[in-house]
């Protein structure tokens, strides 16, 4: 087994004008989870669909599970399990023929999984697959690829119509994927869900990946909330480099902080004598919204029309 | 608010959606049987070549049994006669313009999206039923009006429109009833169909036997024998037509009481379930083509072999029928001498069944691009399928198909065709032969098809071109006396016109070769795209 699940740098794919990938460089490590962060449309689809061979980049290298994607698709395919992000089923087959299917497509799965599965997803097999609401059918494909036995899970947005109950059960299962030593790739934009499951993340927008690492490490990038209660008011200590946000009502401060300055703004502020304090680290939803407020880049391409030409 | 309320709007939006489809077939319908009472006029133009005509069908069951009883020997009575087989269509696509703007939408959820705006409970099924018995009406109208222009009798036109309009609302009623029993609309379909096929068949063996017959009840229990039974042009007999009124007005209460008891979405039967686990055979790519192509397989089978019957026992009829007709005699003599006929019938329906074959290649085949488009064919090709065994296990469909059609065809038609000549062993082979004959031209248009969708994805529709454009080449041709260089660009062109002509291998050779280069050239082509879904 390779250290390295997916090794990709300087990924692109264009769809005739359109620049859906712009240079991609991702990497994910054999048992991790990994986020893949980025709105609809930023070229998350495209990604994976590239990985899964059914795409050819045009210029830049993928590797998965050390293997080419393009070449060697079939052989790859028996080590993972992709779970697409519209789930579309034949409308003839029922739930359970459709499980069954495509795990075998894939060479087997696990009967006693597939049963277990399909009692926490709380998923009727006999029903046939034209009656299936969305989320039903983003079910059906969950089941198929998890209860498959493989290295690599490819997830595109999973969760997408599944309801609160059923993400809580989803979160479990991929934990437990994780401990079994599963790589898991899970593309998404609810943060949320990523901050809870991943080890590391890396945001796209536009093509390329503009953050990547651990969320300790992105967090470190970026700013802590402060909300502190003074025994007298600040009167101008606070003006600091690196504080951003500042508002002052009497005794009662608040305030972003820059990580690196988190020590200089606290020295102020004992000097005048804390009565409480409330620091919170960055969500994740910060960290996402500080690169997607960003300028957009020249030449960015709205949203709508990346997305129509990647699907 | 009533339970009706929005009806009009509703109306209007069905007008808009089928702003072609209504119209193409209210013509169609009403134009072509003034067409056929031109066509008999010019036929049998004395009364005595009618008489004898009139005498033929009389004598043949499986005739009457086909198309229904003939009352008389009047031009009127003849024409009537002659397009029996469209009270069969007109409640097909009555039912189906039914199902349409009421099941379907209901079960594609557009049915909610209007419910949550003002518009009542009854108001679709209103609405659908009003515009299907409208359009009946209209083609009535149509109709009546062109066969009085051509100097029929006016209670007979006029009965003659409202029979196959009688044909129309009692289908449309009856699908109105379907599309509350079940929950998808090809259940519904299933069922409606299902009622208009037991009709035929009712109306079939009643009549089969003659009128005055043991069986003849039979064909009252059929709402299709009620519409014959009207008799236009052989002493009206317009009670008839209050019966089927009654049975319009039974059904659409049956409807209303239904859909008052049940939710938007739900149907009276419950809902099929299928297998919790797949069977131990669905495990390849094959198996789920299998699963996939087996209905239009079969119904394509099927609508052959009935065909074959069909055509079988025409043929044979149009010998009889020229032995006793001495104009047709003269056009015969002329066309290649009286054993000629039949089998120059033969092969006239032979080439028009190929290119029908080849519309069920191209449709077969085309399943690729289907799967594809809706992102179907994405999580298969993620797993250890590859492209290529999944591109053959439909292409398995698109060649294997017309063949197994075609040859059920040959066997029915040959089968039904010698029995009537008292020659099973001399004329089946050479019946299956004309049928098999066609395989090389359809394969081409199958190798059409894979070659657009291996490298031209977004026009693989530009198939249906291509079968258009060779097939009116091929058929229309000749006829226009278009240049040679012109026809022969028609793979159909090159068939040898069987039975009774001569066989050359030679461009039989060349069509074969040119499908199997069409479709490895779409394998190479679709093993290197991208999947396109739009």
């Amino acid at each position: 087994m390779t250290a390295t699940a997916i090794a990709v740098s300087g990924l692109v794919k264009t769809f005739g004008p359109t620049r859906a990938l712009d240079g991609l460089d991702l990497t994910v490590t054999t048992g991790e989870v990994h986020g893949f962060l980025g709105p609809n449309g930023a070229g998350k689809t495209t990604t994976i669909r590239i990985l899964l061979g059914l795409l050819r980049a045009d210029a830049g290298e993928a590797r998965l599970l050390g293997g080419d994607p393009w070449r060697d698709a079939t052989e790859l395919h028996r080590r993972l399990a992709y779970v697409p992000g519209d789930v579309t089923l034949w409308p003839g087959l029922s739930g359970g023929e459709v499980i069954d299917l495509l795990g075998r497509l894939r060479g087997g799965l696990n009967p006693k999984r597939r049963a277990d599965l399909l009692e926490r997803f709380d998923l009727d097999p006999t029903k046939k697959a034209r009656t299936y609401s969305k989320g039903n059918r983003q079910k059906v494909a969950l089941i198929a690829a998890l209860a498959s036995d493989v290295e690599l899970l490819l997830l595109d947005e999973p969760t997408a119509g599944l309801d609160p109950l059923l993400e809580a059960s989803f979160r479990e299962v991929i934990s437990e994927e994780h401990h079994s030593g599963r790589t898991v790739l899970l593309s998404s934009h609810i943060l949320a869900e990523v901050e809870a499951l991943c080890h590391r993340v890396s945001i796209i927008r536009a093509g390329q990946i503009v953050e990547s690492g651990t969320l300790a490490d992105l967090r470190h990038l970026t700013r802590t909330s402060i909300a502190a209660e003074l025994a007298a008011p600040p009167d101008g200590l606070l003006e600091l480099p690196g504080v951003h946000n500042l508002e002052v009502d009497g005794t009662r401060v608040r305030c972003q902080v820059d990580t690196a300055k988190l020590d200089d703004l606290l020295r102020q502020l004992t000097s005048v004598g804390v009565r409480s304090l409330t620091s919170q680290p960055p969500t994740l939803e910060e960290l996402f919204l500080r690169h997607y407020q960003a300028q957009q880049p020249a030449g960015a391409v709205p949203d709508g029309r990346r997305e129509g030409a990647s699907r | 608010m009533s339970t009706l309320t929005g009806t009009r709007g509703l109306i209007r939006l069905i007008l808009r959606r089928d702003r072609f489809l209504l119209p193409t077939w209210i013509l169609w319908l009403s134009i072509l049987p003034i067409q056929t009472a031109v066509a008999t006029d010019q036929l049998f133009p004395t009364a005595q070549a009618r008489q004898d005509y009139f005498g033929t069908i009389v004598a043949n069951p499986g005739l009457v049994g086909f198309l229904g009883p003939v009352f008389n020997s009047s031009l009127g009575a003849l024409t009537t006669w002659r397009i029996g087989a469209y009270f069969v269509i007109v409640g097909l696509v009555s039912l189906l313009t039914v199902i349409r703007h009421t099941r379907t939408d209901e079960e594609a959820g557009r049915r909610e999206l209007l419910g949550s705006t003002v518009v009542g409970r009854h108001a679709p099924l209103a609405a659908a039923l009003l515009v299907t018995f409208a359009a009946n009406l209209l083609l009535a109208a149509v109709l009546t009006a062109g066969m009085v222009s051509l100097g029929l009798p006016v209670a007979g036109s006029l009965a003659l429109g409202l029979a196959l309009a009688a044909a129309g609302w009692m289908f449309a009623a009856i699908a109105a009833v379907a599309a509350q029993l079940t929950e998808g609309a090809g259940g519904a379909r299933g069922i409606a169909v299902g009622v208009l096929g037991l009709a035929f068949l009712l109306r079939a063996a009643g009549d089969s036997g003659g009128q005055g017959s043991g069986v003849s009840w039979l064909s009252w229990l059929s709402p299709l024998g009620w519409a014959q039974q009207t008799r236009p042009y052989a002493g009206e007999r317009w009670w008839v037509f209050a019966l089927a009124a009654g049975l319009v007005v039974a059904l659409v209460a049956a409807a209303v009481a239904l859909l008052a008891r049940r939710d938007v979405g739900a149907g009276i039967l419950p809902a099929r379930l299928g297998p919790a686990a797949a069977s131990p055979g669905l495990r390849s790519p094959l198996a789920l083509a299998w699963r996939l192509q087996r209905g239009m397989l079969l119904g394509w089978t099927a609508g052959f072999a009935v065909g074959g019957v069909v055509i079988g026992s025409v043929a044979e009829s149009t010998s009889d029928l020229a032995a006793e007709s001495a104009q047709l005699q003269d056009l015969l003599q002329r066309l290649g001498g009286q054993g000629g006929l039949a089998d120059a019938y033969l092969a006239g329906v032979m080439s028009l069944l190929g290119v029908a074959a080849a519309g069920y290649a191209i449709q077969a085949t085309l399943r690729l691009r289907a799967e594809e488009e809706g992102l179907r064919a994405e999580p298969v090709l993620a797993t250890t399928v590859g492209r290529v065994s999944w591109t053959i296990s439909h292409l398995v469909f698109g060649v294997f198909g017309p063949a197994v059609a075609l040859a059920v065809f040959g066997l029915t038609g040959g089968l039904v065709y010698g029995l009537m000549r008292g020659d099973v062993a001399g004329e089946l082979p050479r019946v299956l032969g004309g049928a098999l004959v066609q395989l090389p031209a359809v394969w081409v248009l199958s190798g059409v098809a894979a070659a657009l969708f291996g490298l031209l994805p977004r026009l693989a529709a530009a198939s249906w071109a291509a079968l258009a454009v060779f097939g009116s080449l091929a058929m229309l041709g000749p006829l226009l006396q278009l240049n040679q260089g012109l026809v022969d660009v028609s793979p159909f062109s090159h068939i040898p016109r069987l039975p009774g002509g001569a066989v050359s291998a030679t461009p039989l050779a060349w069509l074969l070769g040119l499908a199997a280069v069409l479709a490895v050239a779409g394998l190479g082509g679709f093993r290197r795209r991208d999947l396109v879904s739009a």
